[in-house]
């Protein structure tokens, strides 16, 4: 009875992780607002696809939630539905993130190699390293809907799409803060 | 055996999971599964310290080398021609080399001993043990974390074999040496293997160290409240929470350092004349202290990643071993409470000399001067613990006092270094070179000592030979005295650290027999580990056997597991616990098991 109201191992595990992606991402903003006071910052707008992204991956965020729902409910149709659009949401959102890259480039801005400034080339990090995480859960969606079709293994336990699901709205709130600070600071 | 793996949560039960243990034990072992890829904890924790001694092995001797370069400025080795090949034509280390080995001798001996063979070993083997769990958390997690580390270790390895050498810009790797690859030879592929094997080894910390956490909050046996658990353990979660959130801050310094690298960015380098090539790098902007700032946020607590095991290790030995119960339980834990805190709000003091504002500087000074204080506490404990004990004197407890020891001669030191206008001298000195291997160093090596003779009949079934390890404790201590106290001198008066050769200054001649002589201690030294690791490995197949499956007597619940237990820990229920761990000679009893409940006119503790 109490073990009910303990936290599942594996739930608590990722909370440890999250804390652990989030000091990488301090490390790399807090360099940011370093640099950023110092010569030579050129600072410069972020086009507006970035904005759109931001929208897209919220969207994802709620086909998730209702996924896990939909499993709570045993409705499995719905649930891999639901699961599908949600990679394919966050595909759109890495696809967006690049193309933000791109007009950023065409601007005149570059990120990385000769010439590049500091501010660019820390969008490029800091939104690469971000869109690797959103790659990460996009595997980890993939892994689950391989299992959700395969006949052979039927789970019950909700604890492997809550595990994800928190994954995935993690990795949007990072987005959220790290579109905010980017915006906000530059 | 499987549901171990598979469910987690029967590590928090005693009731399910127990008709499966009775019989079939661990059915179905192969050699692979059992030796190789095994998911036991008990077998990762071994696999951890065999890989650490290696290293160990490893980056000591790179230690005899340069160590022979500064005994012995002016003569030649040939039989190091032998062993070293190019890098020593004519029986001399090529300064290149000089600077590869003492980058490698850092990295090995920070890194992959005293965080992975120290950490690695111990919180593994002894976490699941002492809090009453059958595993860790994820055992698959574990297995990972040992592979990424052999991996990261094979391309460090494999970095001593490329033409153009190993990295040698420090174990610091600052830019523009780890960053520009026309800077040195080691700044070629060297630095490239060397970014790539670390940024292996932070997977692997992170591996470990959120195992470490989940396990210890969330697998505790009925009755194990968090003030019942044994010091060692609230260390090992300290140390893991330490490297969970400064190793990401390291990654995030080594993502931008491979941008420099390999994508032309200007993160750390800005206006850069390369003096090799004749040239200069297009690079502007970029901040090489930024560098610094990152490195150091984890830096320092790492340097509280490899004590706070030692720490923990030392107050458990030496309760035991003092017959009594450790002085002062809750100000251990708050005063590892507060050196976690305040690792992470010092990290400048490595920095006062880069131009730091000295204001900003003060703060730190203030900060580092603080970690004083619970430091104190702890060795006063340590020494209000032994005081009137019924002490015996295993090597495992020698080593612990000697860890006590040490760890005062090197934090008397930190207080100099901590001043920020005493540091504008000695910093960059053998000051800090024997600061931080005293303290550091030999302190955390002693703690591992410690662990390795007093775990070893819980690892082994067996004692390591109590003689040879009598010779190890005293010459290792002695040895390490010679070598370090002497360096403070060479840094008082000045004399840089990195250094290849002194003998070509004036003011630094004059230490030339002094350097020789911590040169004959060094390899002294270095020939008792050799001692140390045969008789580790000695008293693996022919050491005594153990008898009884608690050979010190002690309290926590480790002991509760038969001789050689297999993967699951305990054959029937794991034990309930119904007190501390600390209750040695209490009401005229010697020693009283975590697992025996509480008596009806026991005493208060
Ligand atoms: C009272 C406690 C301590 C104080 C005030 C202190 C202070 C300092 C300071 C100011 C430095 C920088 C010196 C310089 O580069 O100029 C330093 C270096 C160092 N300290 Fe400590 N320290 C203390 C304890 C420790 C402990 C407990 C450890 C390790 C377990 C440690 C490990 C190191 C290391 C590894 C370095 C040098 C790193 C390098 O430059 O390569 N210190 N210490
Ligand atoms: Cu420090």
């Amino acid at each position: 009875m109490t073990e009910s109201k303990r936290i599942h191992p594996h739930k608590f595990t990722l909370w440890v992780a999250m804390a652990s992606i989030v000091m990488m991402f301090a490390g790399l903003t807090s360099a940011y607002i370093v640099k950023r006071g110092q010569t030579n910052w050129q600072g410069f707008d972020l086009p507006l696809i970035f904005t759109y992204s931001t929208m897209v991956i919220i969207a994802s965020s709620i086909t998730m939630q209702l996924a896990i729902k939909k499993f709570k409910d045993r409705q499995m149709l719905q649930y891999r539905w639901l699961l599908v659009i949600t990679a394919l949401l966050g595909v759109v959102f890495m696809v967006m993130q690049f193309t933000g890259f791109n007009i950023l480039n065409q601007r005149g801005i570059k990120l990385i190699g000769r010439g590049s400034n500091v501010s660019g080339s820390f969008l490029a990090v800091i939104a690469g390293m971000h869109m690797l995480h959103v790659l990460g859960g996009i595997i980890a969606l993939a892994v689950m809907l391989g299992k959700a079709f395969s006949t052979r293994n039927r789970t019950y336990t909700a604890v492997p799409v809550e595990v994800l699901g928190t994954y995935w709205h993690f990795v949007d709130g990072l987005w959220i803060y790290l579109f905010i600070f980017l915006k906000w600071i530059s | 055996m499987s549901d171990i793996a598979m469910n987690p949560q029967t590590g928090t039960m005693t009731v399910p999971d127990v008709h499966h243990d009775e019989h079939g034990h661990h059915h179905h072992e192969s050699f692979v599964t059992k030796y190789i890829f095994s998911q036991d904890h008990k077998m990762i924790s071994k696999q951890f310290l065999i890989t650490g001694m290696m290293w160990a092995i490893i980056g000591g001797l790179f230690s005899v080398f340069f160590r022979m370069q500064l005994g012995y400025p002016d003569q030649t080795f040939p039989w190091m021609e032998d062993i070293l090949g190019r890098w020593a034509e004519g029986g001399r280390i090529k300064a290149e080399f000089y600077y590869a080995l003492v980058t490698m001798h850092g990295t090995v001996l920070v890194f992959f001993v005293l965080t992975a063979g120290l950490s690695g070993t111990f919180s593994n083997l002894l976490i699941p043990l002492q809090v009453g769990a059958r595993d860790m958390a994820s055992p698959m997690l574990n297995m990972l974390s040992y592979w990424f580390f052999f991996l990261a270790g094979i391309v460090m390895l494999s970095s001593l074999f490329v033409q153009t050498g190993p990295f040698s810009g420090g174990w610091t790797a600052y830019p523009p040496l780890s960053a520009v690859g026309e800077m040195s030879q080691g700044s070629k592929t060297g630095a490239d293997l060397w970014i790539v094997s670390m940024a292996l080894f932070v997977v692997s910390s992170l591996l470990g160290g959120l195992n470490y956490i989940a396990t210890v909050l969330n697998m505790r046996t009925k009755g194990m409240t968090m003030t019942r658990l044994p010091l060692t353990i609230w260390a090992f979660f300290f140390t893991a929470v330490l490297g969970v959130l400064s190793f990401p801050v390291l990654f995030s310094g080594f993502i931008l350092l491979l941008f420099d690298r390999n994508l032309g960015t200007s993160f750390y380098l800005s206006e850069i004349y390369v003096q090799a090539t004749q040239s200069a790098l297009p690079n502007e902007g970029g901040s090489a202290i930024l560098y610094q700032h990152l490195f150091w946020f984890l830096g320092h607590p790492e340097v509280y990643i490899i004590l706070l095991p030692a720490m923990g290790m030392a107050s458990e030995i030496i309760s035991v071993n003092s017959r009594k119960p450790i002085f002062g339980y809750m100000a251990m834990i708050g005063s590892l409470f507060a050196i976690a805190i305040l690792a992470f709000l010092v990290w400048a003091h490595h920095m006062f000399v880069t131009g730091l504002n000295p204001f900003l500087g003060s703060v730190f000074v203030l900060l580092t001067l603080l970690i004083a204080v619970p430091s104190a506490i702890k060795v006063f404990n340590w020494l209000t613990t032994l005081w009137r004990g019924n002490i015996r004197f295993t090597p495992g407890m020698l080593f612990a006092i000697g860890f006590v020891s040490l760890f005062i001669s090197g934090g008397l030191t930190g207080i100099f270094l901590g001043n920020s206008a005493l540091d504008i001298h000695l910093h960059d000195t053998y000051f800090v070179i024997a600061h931080f291997h005293i303290v550091m160093g030999v302190a955390s090596f002693f703690g591992m000592f410690a662990g390795v003779y007093h775990w070893f009949p819980k690892m082994y079934g067996r004692y390591m030979n109590n003689t040879l390890g009598y010779i190890h404790f005293w010459g290792t201590l002695i040895c390490a005295y010679l070598i370090f106290w002497p360096m403070h001198y060479e840094g008082l008066a000045g004399m840089p650290r990195r250094y290849y050769d002194y003998s070509q200054w004036q003011s630094f001649k004059q230490f030339g027999g002094l350097n020789e002589f911590i040169t004959i201690f060094a390899i002294i030294s270095f020939a008792l580990q050799l001692l140390f690791v045969f008789n580790f490995f000695f008293s693996i197949f022919k050491g005594r056997k153990l008898t009884t499956p608690n050979p010190w007597n002690a309290n926590t619940l480790e002991w509760t597991t038969p001789i050689n237990a297999g993967h699951g820990n305990w054959p029937g229920d794991i034990p309930e616990v119904y007190r501390w761990a600390y209750d040695y000679g209490k009401d005229g009893v010697d020693h009283i098991p975590q697992t025996q409940p509480v008596g009806a006119n026991e005493s208060h503790h």
